[in-house]
């Protein structure tokens, strides 16, 4: 599989990452190896064969619901890059009316 | 003081300390000495406990709590724990510029419990980025160092770890292993290192990178020790909700026998094919005959899926990871891009300046594998071969108790030799991969060295939750041979 420069900028918006223009040519290089690597599945009957997505047998784990301490929003906020009176700041997201 | 502290294992210094030959105080400043003389040359840590700290509660243990020493294995005991286990109030990067300051509000689960136990904390280890390499260089706190040879890796991604023990600057330590993990790193520096089954420890509090994969397990000198920490580790933690209820064993008393009569084990012809190093593979097979000596019933076995296990799980746990990564988002906590004119652009820029390259490289994979149009293809693909692993595993433990195997396909590589081809280092996963896929014990235990001085590692792998059966394996093995008895020449 192929993946080329318009393609690496296609998956990295969708990963929502930039990628400096210098380096999109060894990105792209180093996704076409491994997924060409990767296509060996292909070669894997699969027919009729369930998919794993855990090992782990217990399902529908529940807990009793009893309240007790969470985190003080000082504690929550704590690591935020910007905060305000207890709230997480972020850059404007609706756009101003013209 | 006894001499030299930090050369024991935490068997014969929690017995030392038990006895009340030596005090906390004792030992926290052998092991501090030590990381002064060491620490410089091996880069183990990415934060080191402060000084005055570590004494401060050894002074308290040995005031006034002492009398508990019986009732806690872990007392007083200098442990370090990988860069990806929350420890509150005390930095947890990941290895990463994303999480450079990030400092928890709380403890893991399983740092609760050595907490509670009266455990002295060293450090905090490195790793490659949020656990994602196999030689600790992808880590923006620079690469550690082999102890055994301060040119090559300490293996990846608990390599911090790995090497903190190999170079005594604690007396054990904890990994986490998602495709080989703490095994891998445990081979490169001469120790024992043990993946639990998936579900058997606690991952509350584990920095998430591919969640159906993620264990964390114990490193350590010998193999009663690792024996020691899983029985902490083990028991059932509400806040995980994958972790099991069966109530484990005490692993200790799988340590005991020298033989391993009455044990079947099975050799993986798969695990013996071209890419493995001639050398690795005769003390492997020397090891193999060991077992037979101690009467163990050696016979060969089939694992056909093998060669599709690095495919499958190069979509699996990049997929899992693109997810788990997702929510670095620069809002809540860690970096932050600065003064940007949108939230879209905000999230691209942090997320650029906050991930290494072999970071992006895989949550990009993941986003291409769970992307409209190749779902099917590539991630629902994966899944199935997972089963078809699953399933060779099942039957062959029909058969026989424990699969013996090498670690990795030759001993610890240069510093830099993998670094700019991506596929070759997934490579070097090749032997740990399928049991962290079939979610089965496995471990790692020196089983001689390389001519020039690199320790090989010996896999073990085990039922699901028979982790008492490789312990046992393991113990009589390494009883039967004196490789833990050479240590690493950095001074």
């Amino acid at each position: 599989m192929n993946i080329d420069k318009e393609e690496v900028e296609h998956i990295a918006m969708l990963a929502r990452l930039t990628i400096p223009e210098g380096e999109k040519e060894q990105f792209s290089e180093h996704l076409s190896q491994i997924l060409t690597f990767v296509d060996q599945l292909r070669e894997v009957d699969t027919e009729g064969v369930p998919q794993t997505s855990t090992i782990v047998t217990e399902t529908n784990v529940l807990r009793e619901d009893i309240p007790r301490d969470s985190f003080t929003v000082e504690q929550a906020t704590a690591n935020a890059p910007q905060s305000l009176d207890g709230f997480f700041l972020v850059p404007k997201i609706i756009a101003d009316r013209d | 003081m006894a001499p030299a502290l930090f050369k024991l294992s935490l068997k014969e210094l929690q017995d030392l300390f038990t006895q009340g030959d030596i005090g906390a105080f004792d030992i926290a400043r052998s092991y501090l000495l030590r990381i002064g003389q060491v620490e410089s040359k091996v880069n183990a840590y990415i934060s080191l406990a402060n000084k005055e700290t570590v004494l401060a509660e050894a002074n308290a243990i040995d005031t006034d709590l002492r009398q508990w020493r019986k009732t806690f294995p872990l007392m007083a005991m200098p442990l370090a724990v990988k860069d990806n286990i929350c420890t509150q109030d005390l930095r947890t990067t990941c290895g990463s510029t994303m999480l450079e300051h990030f400092v928890p509000p709380y403890d893991a689960t399983i740092v609760s419990r050595f907490k509670e136990q009266r455990y002295l904390l060293m450090g905090k280890t490195n790793l490659d980025e949020f656990g994602m390499g196999s030689s600790t260089e992808h880590s923006v706190f620079a690469p550690t160092r082999n102890p055994w040879n301060l040119d090559c890796i300490p293996g990846g991604s608990s390599g911090g770890s790995a090497a903190a023990v190999a170079a005594d600057e604690c007396v054990a330590a904890l990994g986490t292993d998602t495709g080989g993990s703490i095994r891998q790193p445990a081979a490169c520096c001469g120790v024992i290192g043990l993946k639990p089954t998936y579900g058997r420890v606690s991952r509350y509090g584990l920095v998430a990178f591919a969640s159906s994969l993620d264990q964390i397990g114990p490193i350590t000198k010998t193999v009663t020790d690792a024996a020691m920490l899983l029985n902490v580790l083990s028991p059932h933690d509400p806040r995980d909700s994958t972790s099991t209820k069966q109530a484990p064993p005490d692993y200790t008393k799988a340590v005991k026998k020298k033989d391993v009569k009455k044990l079947k084990f099975g050799v993986p012809k798969e695990f013996f094919s071209d890419g493995l190093d001639p050398e690795v593979e005769r003390h492997v097979r020397a090891a193999i005959q060991e077992l037979k000596n101690l009467g163990g019933d050696i016979r060969e076995v089939s694992l056909p899926s093998t060669d599709w296990a690095i495919a499958a799980y190069y979509i699996i746990a990049t997929a899992e990871a693109s997810s788990n990564l997702a929510r670095y988002d620069g809002v809540k906590f860690g970096h932050r891009a600065k003064a940007r004119k949108d939230l879209l652009d905000m999230y691209q820029e942090t997320r650029a300046e906050g991930f290494g390259s072999e970071v992006k490289r895989r949550i990009m994979l993941g986003t291409y594998a769970l992307s409209s149009g190749y779902y099917d293809a590539y991630y629902g693909k994966a899944q199935s071969v997972r089963t078809l692993i699953a399933r060779d595993f099942q039957s062959v433990f029909e058969e026989v108790d424990c699969l013996v195997t090498p670690v990795m396909p030759t001993a610890a590589f240069p510093l830099g030799e993998k670094l700019q081809d991506p596929l070759q280092m997934y490579l070097s996963d090749m032997y740990t991969i399928s049991a962290s896929l079939a979610g089965i014990p496995a471990m790692s235990l020196p089983c001689g060295f390389t001519q020039t001085g690199l320790p090989i590692g010996l896999q073990l792998m085990g039922r699901p939750f028979e982790e008492s059966t490789i312990l046992r394996a393991a113990y009589a093995y390494e009883q039967s041979t004196q490789w833990r008895k050479k240590r690493p020449p950095i001074r």
